[in-house]
C-alpha cells in the first residue's frame, strides 16, 4: 500500500497528464520544395469539465490532444460521491429505498426495484402479480422518460436546441403520470419491499393510455427532425464505433451493447417481475456507431410503450402489496379495529423488519444497462451492505476506446451516447 | 445453476487450479457462491473464463464487503455471467485487513479497472498488478477507507462563511 501512497498528489497528477505520443515523430514533406517539415510532436493536455454542460453532470475528462486528434482520454469521477451506499447501512430497509433512488437520478424506479427485489430475495417474499405489473408499468414509463431526456440532452450537445424542448416537453407527460400515482414527480419512492406503496388512482389508466396514444406521433416528429438532419448524421454516423467484443470485455451493457449488434437484454434473457408475460422486441443496431445508439434508444421507447399498454390491458385484480404484516404496513383502516395491526404498524415504523442473514445480487435492465443490487444482511433491520453495480459507472470505461484517435468534437458526441448519469457513477 | 452444478464447477476448479484453491461453496436463495483462496483468485477466474467446459466470459460486477466482526474481514465478490447459458455465479474471496492484497484480474476482464479501484478506495484492498491503483471516488488525499464497517457514519462539516475559520485544515 505504501508505494501507492508514496508519490505526492501533484506528482501523481503529472504522471497521468504528461504522456508522449510514441518515439517516432510525425514528419511530413513539403510538396513544393521536398524538404522535411518540422516534426509535429506537441501534445496538449486539456481538462474537459468537471463543470461543462456537455459532460452531463460533473465528469472531468483529462484529454490529451495532438492538434485536433485525441490521443488519450481519462475520465476522472467522484465529484458527486455522496456515500449513499454507506448511508444505507444506517437506515432501515424501507428507509434505504429513499436513498438508493437518488443514485441514478434519471432512473429512480429501477434503483428502487433492484434494491427491493434483492431484499425480497433475502426475505423469500412473494410479490403479488398486480404489484409486479404496476412495477413494470412504472419502470417502462421511467425508461421512456430517461430515454427522452437522453435524446433531448444528446441533441442539445451538438446544437439541436429544439430537440431539448421537445424531449423535455414529452418527458413531462410521464412525470405527470408519476405525480398521479405517487404524489412525486422525481424520486417517487413508489416501490416497497413486497409490492408497491399504493394502488394506482382512478384516471391513471386513462391518462396513461392517452400518453401511449400521443407518443408515437411525437417519436415520428423526432425522427423527422433528426433522421435526415445533415448535421446530426455527419456528427453521429461512423463515430464512436467500438467492436462488440471490446464492449463485452469492458463490461458494457444496455443500449450501447445492443447498438453494436448483441441483443443482450435482461428483460428477455433472464425475465424478472413478470416480463415474460409481455410481447416486445429487442432493437439492435448493426454498426455500433452513435447513430445506431440513437436509433436503438428511440426504438426502445416504442417497445416500452407496447409493454405499458399490454400491462394495462392485462393488469390483474388483487392486492398491490404482500399481505405479510411482518414486512408491509397494514392498511390504515385496520389500525382502528385490530390490536394486532396496531402492533405490526408500530413495530414496522419504529424498528423496521428483520431480514434473514445472507447476501443476494439481483440484476435488472435499467435504461443504461445491467443495474445490480448486492444486499448483505446480518439478520438485523438495516442492510449490512448495499452495493449497486451501476451501469453508468461501468459503461464510462468505454469513453477512452470510443474517443481515442478521433476528433475532439467527437468526444462530446461519444460521452452523450454513453448516457452517463453522474449520480449513478459516483453514488 | 443448481447446488449440484455448483459442486461440479467447484470440482473442476479444484482439478484445474489446485485442491486448496476452493475454500467453500454455498447455495443460498438460488444463488451460487464459490469462495476461493485470495492468492489463487486470478488463476481460478482464468480457469473459469478460458479452460472450463462451461466458460464464464463476462464479469458483470466486482465489489467489496466488510464482514466485521467475521474474520477474515474483507470480501471481494466477482459476479460472473454466461450470456450463452443464461447463468450467474458469484466467486468470492476473503482477505484480512492486515494484509489486504489480491491479484488483479484486469488483464482477464478489463472491466475490472474502475471497479477494482473502487474497492481499493472504499475498503483498502490492494489489487496487485493493477496499473493504476489510485482512489477513484474519494479525494486523492483522503485518509481511510470509508466503506469499512469500523469507519464511522457521520457527516463532515459543511463549509459556510460563518464556520470557515473554525473548520480544521482549511482556513489559514
Amino acid at each position: 500500500m505504501a508505494d501507492v501512497k508514496g508519490a505526492s498528489y501533484r506528482e501523481r497528477e503529472r504522471s497521468i497528464t504528461i504522456d508522449t505520443a510514441g518515439d517516432e515523430p510525425i514528419i511530413g514533406t513539403d510538396v513544393a520544395t521536398g524538404a522535411d517539415l518540422e516534426p509535429e510532436h506537441e501534445l496538449m493536455t486539456i481538462n474537459l469539465g468537471p463543470h461543462h454542460p456537455a459532460t452531463h453532470g460533473v465528469l472531468r475528462l483529462l484529454t490529451t490532444i495532438e492538434g485536433e486528434t485525441v490521443t488519450d482520454i481519462k475520465p476522472i469521477i467522484g465529484y458527486v460521491h455522496t456515500g449513499i451506499e454507506k448511508s444505507c447501512e444506517d437506515q432501515q430497509y424501507w428507509k434505504a429505498i429513499t436513498f438508493v433512488e437518488r443514485m441514478d437520478y434519471l432512473s429512480y424506479y429501477f434503483n428502487a426495484a433492484a434494491f427491493c427485489m434483492a431484499v425480497e430475495t433475502l426475505l423469500e417474499e412473494e410479490v403479488p402479480t398486480r404489484a409486479q405489473y404496476l412495477r413494470v408499468i412504472h419502470m417502462e414509463l421511467n425508461r421512456i422518460a430517461s430515454h427522452l431526456f437522453w435524446i433531448a440532452t444528446a441533441a442539445l450537445d451538438i446544437g439541436a436546441v429544439t430537440m431539448l424542448w421537445w424531449g423535455c416537453r414529452d418527458r413531462d407527460m410521464v412525470l405527470d403520470l408519476f405525480e398521479m400515482s405517487s404524489g412525486q414527480r422525481l424520486h417517487t419512492r413508489y416501490f416497497q419491499v413486497g409490492g408497491v406503496f399504493e394502488d394506482i388512482p382512478p384516471g391513471f389508466e386513462r391518462k396513461t393510455r392517452e400518453f401511449i396514444e400521443a407518443m408515437p406521433a411525437r417519436l415520428d416528429q423526432y425522427s423527422a427532425l433528426l433522421d435526415r438532419n445533415e448535421i446530426w448524421l455527419r456528427r453521429n454516423k461512423g463515430t464512436g464505433i467500438v467492436p462488440v467484443e471490446q464492449l463485452l470485455e469492458l463490461g458494457v451493457t444496455g443500449p450501447l451493447l445492443r447498438a453494436a449488434g448483441n441483443p443482450w437484454d435482461l428483460r428477455k434473457a433472464m425475465p424478472y417481475s413478470c416480463y415474460e408475460d409481455f410481447d416486445f422486441r429487442i432493437p439492435v443496431g448493426t454498426v455500433g456507431d452513435n447513430y445506431d445508439r440513437y436509433r436503438v434508444r428511440l426504438a426502445e421507447v416504442r417497445e416500452s410503450l407496447k409493454i405499458v399498454e399490454q400491462a394495462l390491458d392485462g393488469l390483474p385484480e388483487g392486492p398491490w402489496i404482500t399481505s405479510n404484516r411482518k414486512v408491509a404496513l397494514p392498511p390504515r383502516h385496520e389500525l382502528a379495529t385490530s390490536m394486532e395491526a396496531l402492533i405490526h404498524h408500530f413495530k414496522l415504523v419504529t424498528e423496521g423488519f428483520r431480514v434473514p442473514p445472507g447476501e443476494a445480487y439481483v440484476p435488472i435492465e435499467s435504461p443504461r444497462g445491467e443495474l445490480g443490487a448486492h444486499v448483505v444482511s446480518d439478520g438485523g433491520t438495516r442492510p449490512f451492505r448495499a452495493h449497486f453495480r451501476d451501469p453508468s459507472f461501468t459503461n464510462l470505461q468505454a469513453t477512452s476506446v470510443m474517443s481515442e484517435g478521433g476528433m475532439v468534437a467527437d468526444v462530446i458526441v461519444a460521452i452523450a451516447s454513453i448516457d452517463p448519469v453522474m449520480g449513478g457513477v459516483d453514488r | 445453476m443448481d447446488a449440484t452444478g455448483l459442486e461440479l464447477v467447484a470440482q473442476r476448479v479444484r482439478d484445474g487450479v489446485g485442491d486448496d484453491s476452493v475454500v467453500s461453496t454455498s447455495f443460498f436463495r438460488r444463488q451460487a457462491t464459490l469462495e476461493v483462496a485470495p492468492a489463487s483468485v486470478r488463476d481460478v477466474l482464468e480457469h473459469m473464463r478460458d479452460r472450463d467446459e462451461e466458460p464464464w466470459e463476462f464479469l458483470s460486477s466486482l465489489h467489496g464487503c466488510d464482514y466485521l466482526p467475521d474474520e477474515p474481514r474483507l470480501g471481494i465478490h466477482y459476479q460472473l455471467l454466461s450470456m450463452e447459458r443464461l447463468d450467474r455465479i458469484n466467486v468470492k474471496t476473503r482477505v484480512g485487513v492486515e494484509e489486504p492484497v489480491v491479484p488483479s484480474v484486469m488483464d482477464l476482464y478489463p472491466t475490472a479497472n474502475h471497479q477494482e479501484r473502487e474497492v481499493y478506495d472504499m475498503f483498502g484492498v490492494v489489487f496487485e498488478g493493477h496499473p493504476d491503483m489510485r482512489r477513484i471516488l474519494m479525494p486523492e488525499d483522503y485518509e481511510g477507507h470509508p466503506q469499512r464497517r469500523d469507519f464511522p457514519i457521520g457527516g463532515e462539516p459543511v463549509l459556510f462563511t460563518y464556520n470557515e475559520k473554525k473548520l480544521p485544515n482549511w482556513y489559514g
